[in-house]
């Protein structure tokens, strides 16, 4: 009798492999994505005279990206963010005034500052949740505005630091008056910082923020020091924000309180709303929706200009908190079922 | 807030000029204003879109055949990044030939890093902090500066016998200014500062920094808090703290005490002794007819001494206008406003040659009731009072 | 010496009772639904706008605007808890933030289109202003008046909520809510009540604090700050350690700008770091 072949086994993956296929699948690019970064370099092109807001846009994405790496993946829910924008902004002025005017440099030493920062922050917080945590953040926010307000000495008070001189990127791209190297150093800069927020998020650790996100309680039961992940995740996004708020001082040459105000803080949390929630692209999009509409609006009587936006706000959190990416998602989803129906 | 941007008169225009006249360009002249409109400039938004509409009414908005066009752009309050931005969209988009406006002093820096390497023209309708000018070639200012207005109520205090005095003021530039001011003056002339009080921006409560003055018992006080309405609280504060009663005399900047916001005051006001560009009681028929004209446009709410930087603002640039033929042309331009003299509602005044800086008259003024009506009645005047810290 | 400390107390008294009166309400909305309101010292600042209208548009005397300036505000609070705020008391605390954030920005924006942004004008009747003399001391008439009158409104709140069944009841579901309801106590409807309580006395406090700190459309974001601080160092739920956080901010703040006025708000918000560090729940929490 011939032997029966028994077929081998197919070979089961093991849990490495079906680990990578999930992170393969979840950091595919979205075609938001595509699309976002492809629109921004071509407005740059056709877009000559609006540099500075193009540049503008970028940084407040980022610094909302930095905001959604919190509150977003992380659900660490903070109304004090722009302490770290602030700390960054005016790191990069100062060191700029002293005489160290080489701007990427500038940009890493705001970061570690702001780093620093974040780490310190949250070996505080890491205790509380909900409405103390909220609290706290806001407390430690409005505590710094007021110290900056205070220290007029170091940062120019009311009337904020100007007189901040750059020296060209590289030696060799001067800062011009229409704003082409701003543009092109912070698209650059904004790029990178994304692919990096998108490799952090689309790793264990970011699943373990996620993780954080959906019930806090569960995550140490299943071996994952929280305690740690609250500061990592602290530390980068504040980094991150840091960052921005030097990109803003190096491109404009002047830094002033308001880059630390509660409106900014509110600011981050409306623009991540507005675009979708823990998805880093609506971050981007959001702020690229605000900035430009108010740009185009700034006729329009500021007060009203103010109203709407929190009518906005309202409507959103009633009938959209998928914000506009989620918004595109479920018109995608809906799409499609008509297809497949038809 | 407005945009002053009518394309019909623009094509109507092109099309009668069109019809053979004589030189080049025949575009409108623009005008770029950035100014804080929103409610962190108070009512200061407002009444600069009055100004102009009744200026405008008055002296026309074509000159030589060009339209006079004016655009309008929000600063939001003092945000440097967001003027810098503003100012370098509308010199590269909109092609503005000049600039004007500018309240808070932080963006009338930020914009001055624009003006200069660009040689746009700026006429400064109301910051108010001394050192904006030595940096900015191509500025010049149509209101005051903080020490300009505080030096002569100092030498006023001291000739009226103060001898012992507390300072109390904001902690932002032109605080800083008035206050540091004022004590260097007043000790100059031989008085006593009992002690200075720095009051951050947004305090509402000043009972507790009235009782600390009150306690140390000044002959007077001089105060210097921005023109939102804070005075208001802090005047009626001084009142019901017994002031008065305690015998000690207020001094303080004109802010306090505009004619738009008297009335909010009330008797509080009364016996306030302030410095200032402008009164709405100076005796002149051109301040007459322009209180006048400000009223019928603003539905009644009298004009202020921002009101009159602007008007003073639009009266040079009209004048640079007309005195070029249209023809713009930057370094002209800063030229004819060095030699720049002309009657304002407020009284004479001049610019000065070398730090392209307003010369006035400061006017030392009581507050009082005068038919029923609180007024700041000029009680002295000096004339033609420089700026004493540019001259260094 | 004690001259200056006893008119420090004196002062801070009058403006703790004011923030306590903005704050009371706040305590008992975020202990009972957990319900992050952003959007209290907007109605503060309602209540202060009615007042001031009253007064100066119709020229009721100001003791007849206090209690309508309380009951227009709980009235426009209670039409928004019903149509928009219920929706959310199970909504993770963000979206609360972003509708209270957004009505806040309404609000301002709505005032300062009605009434301007300018400090709005107000006229205390003559027993109001100026002050009295006490034995050797110069008394302030309205904060005197303030303290009497914000006391006795203290008191009676006490009073509601250790002696009625009523203010049993709050306590209870404060401190349970599934446990209090299972009792067959109506929790929507308590708490409904205790909204609109709640928002009656914002509106007081806010038309209270007109003479005393000015009104303007700021107001809603100004002593939103100061509201969040007394309601989280109190304890949410917790009417009496409002009331303590109250008059400790109000003393504190007073102390702070005689001796050392060029801090600002400084000491206020390095206190709170400070306790919220130490009691991440506030000084009487009820866990």
């Amino acid at each position: 009798m011939t032997a029966i072949e028994i077929p081998a086994p197919a070979p089961v993956a093991t849990s490495q492999e079906k680990a990578h296929k999930v992170f393969a699948f979840s950091s595919r690019w979205r075609w938001e994505e595509v699309a976002f970064w492809v629109a921004a370099a071509i407005s740059i092109v056709v877009f000559p005279t609006h540099l500075v807001l193009i540049a503008q846009i970028l940084i407040t994405g980022l610094f909302a990206l930095s905001f959604d790496l919190l509150v977003g993946y992380a659900g660490i829910p903070s109304l004090g963010h722009a302490a770290f924008f602030g700390i960054g902004a005016y790191t990069a002025g100062l060191l700029a005034r002293s005489g160290w005017t080489e701007p990427i440099s500038g940009l890493f030493v705001a970061a570690i500052i702001a780093g620093i920062a974040g780490l310190a922050l949250s070996v505080v917080v890491s205790r509380l949740t909900g409405i103390g945590l909220i609290m706290i953040t806001l407390g430690v926010g409005l505590l710094l505005l007021e110290s900056a307000h205070s220290a007029r000495g170091i940062t120019g008070g009311d009337d904020g630091l100007s007189g901040i001189n750059i020296a060209p990127i590289f030696g060799h791209f001067a800062f011009d008056f229409y704003g082409k190297t701003a543009v092109i150093y912070t698209f650059v800069v904004v790029l990178l910082l994304y692919l990096v927020a998108r490799r952090i998020v689309n790793s264990p650790f970011g699943l373990e923020l996620k993780g954080i996100r959906e019930n806090v309680r569960r995550v140490p039961a299943i071996g994952i020091p929280l305690r740690n992940r609250y500061m990592v995740a602290f530390t980068v996004a504040a980094a991150l924000a840091g960052v921005a708020g030097a990109l803003l001082a190096q491109i404009t040459q002047t830094v002033a309180l308001s880059s630390l105000s509660f409106d900014r803080s509110a600011l981050a949390l409306i623009l991540v709303m507005i675009g979708g929630m823990g998805t880093l692209i609506g971050a981007l999009v959001g702020a690229a929706a605000y900035m430009v509409a108010q740009d185009r609006l700034s006729d329009l009587n500021p007060v009203y200009w103010n109203f709407w936006v929190g009518l906005l706000l309202v409507l959103f959190v009633l009938f959209a908190r998928g914000g506009l990416i989620g918004g595109v998602d479920r018109l995608i989803v809906w799409i499609r079922a008509k297809r497949s129906k038809s | 807030m407005k945009r002053y941007r009518r394309a019909t008169f623009l094509a109507a225009g092109m099309l009668i000029l069109g019809a053979g006249t004589v030189l080049g360009d025949q575009t409108p002249i623009r005008i770029g204003v950035i100014y804080s409109f929103s409610s962190a400039g108070g009512t200061a938004g407002r009444e600069f879109n009055d100004v102009v509409a009744l200026f405008q009414r008055q002296h026309g908005d074509t000159i030589d055949g060009r339209k006079i066009e004016i655009i309008t752009r929000d600063d939001g309050g003092i945000a440097p990044d967001n003027a810098k931005r503003l100012a370098q969209e509308l010199i590269v988009q909109e092609h503005v030939d000049m600039l004007a406006g500018l309240i808070f002093t932080p963006n009338a820096v930020a914009v001055g890093t624009v003006s200069t390497p660009s040689k746009t023209p700026v006429f400064i309708v109301n910051a108010t902090t001394s050192n904006i000018m030595a940096k900015n070639p191509y500025m010049s200012r149509y209101s005051m500066t903080a020490t300009q207005v505080t030096v002569p109520l100092a030498k006023y205090a001291y000739k009226t016998g103060m001898r012992n005095m507390y300072v109390i003021y904001m902690d932002y530039g032109p605080g800083i200014d008035s206050g540091q001011t004022f004590e260097n003056s007043f000790t100059a002339e031989g008085g006593k500062v009992l002690g200075e009080i720095r009051v951050p921006v947004n305090a509402t409560d000043f009972s507790a920094y009235l009782q600390r003055m009150k306690d140390a018992k000044p002959d007077g006080i001089y105060i210097f808090l921005n023109a939102n309405g804070s005075g208001t609280t802090f005047l009626k504060q001084a009142k019901a703290q017994g002031f008065d009663k305690a015998g000690i005399k207020i001094f303080c900047a004109g802010d306090l005490v505009t004619e738009q916001v008297l009335p909010a005051i009330g008797e509080a006001s009364i016996g306030v002794i302030s410095s200032m560009n402008y009164s709405g009681t100076h005796d002149s028929k051109l301040n007459r007819d322009f209180i006048k004209a400000f009223e019928a446009q603003s539905g009644g709410l009298p004009p202020t001494f921002g009101g009159v930087g602007t008007y003073d603002a639009f009266t040079a640039m009209y004048k640079v206008i007309e005195a070029q033929k249209g023809q713009i042309d930057p370094d002209k331009t800063m030229e004819i406003v060095k030699t720049l003299k002309f009657e304002s509602p407020r009284g004479p005044i001049a610019i000065d040659p070398d730090t392209r800086d307003i010369v006035q008259n400061v006017y030392i003024r009581r507050t009082e009731l005068r038919g029923g009506k609180l007024v700041n009645t000029e009680i002295d005047t000096y004339p033609m009072f420089r700026d004493p810290s540019e001259h260094a | 010496m004690i001259g200056n400390l006893l008119y420090i107390v004196f002062s801070g008294v009058a403006y703790g009772v004011l923030l306590f009166l903005m704050s009371a309400g706040l305590a008992v909305t975020q202990g009972l639904m957990r319900f992050a309101n952003l959007a209290h010292a907007a109605f503060a600042m309602l209540g202060g706008y009615i007042a001031v209208t009253l007064m100066n548009s119709l020229g009721w005397p100001f003791l007849l605007t206090l209690p309508i300036a309380a009951l227009g505000t709980a009235i426009f609070a209670a039409i928004l808890e019903r149509t928009l705020f219920r929706r959310f008391y199970n909504v993770s605390q963000l979206y609360q933030i972003m509708l209270t954030v957004g009505i806040v920005s309404m609000s301002v924006a709505s005032v300062t289109f009605i009434w301007g942004s300018v400090n709005q004008p107000v006229r205390m009747p003559d027993y109001l202003s100026s002050s009295i003399a006490i034995g050797n001391f110069d008394i302030d008439r309205y904060r005197l008046f303030l303290i009497l009158a914000g006391g006795l409104v203290v008191w009676a709140l006490i009073y509601g909520i250790d002696s009625t069944s009523f203010g049993a009841k709050v306590r209870a579901a404060v401190d349970n809510r599934r446990v209090t309801a299972s009792c067959g106590i109506n929790v929507d409807r308590l708490f409904m009540l205790a909204f609109f309580i709640g928002s009656a006395l914002a509106g007081l406090g806010g038309a209270l604090s007109v003479n005393l700190v000015g009104l303007s459309p700021t107001f809603a974001v100004d002593f939103l700050a100061y509201v969040l601080i007394v309601v989280t160092l109190g304890g949410h739920g917790s009417m009496k350690g409002a009331l303590v956080a109250a008059l400790l901010l109000g003393v504190v703040d007073v102390a702070g700008k005689y001796y050392v006025p060029q801090t600002g708000p400084f000491i206020i918000y390095a206190l709170t770091v400070v306790v919220l560090f130490w009691r991440p729940n506030g000084l009487f929490a009820k866990a």
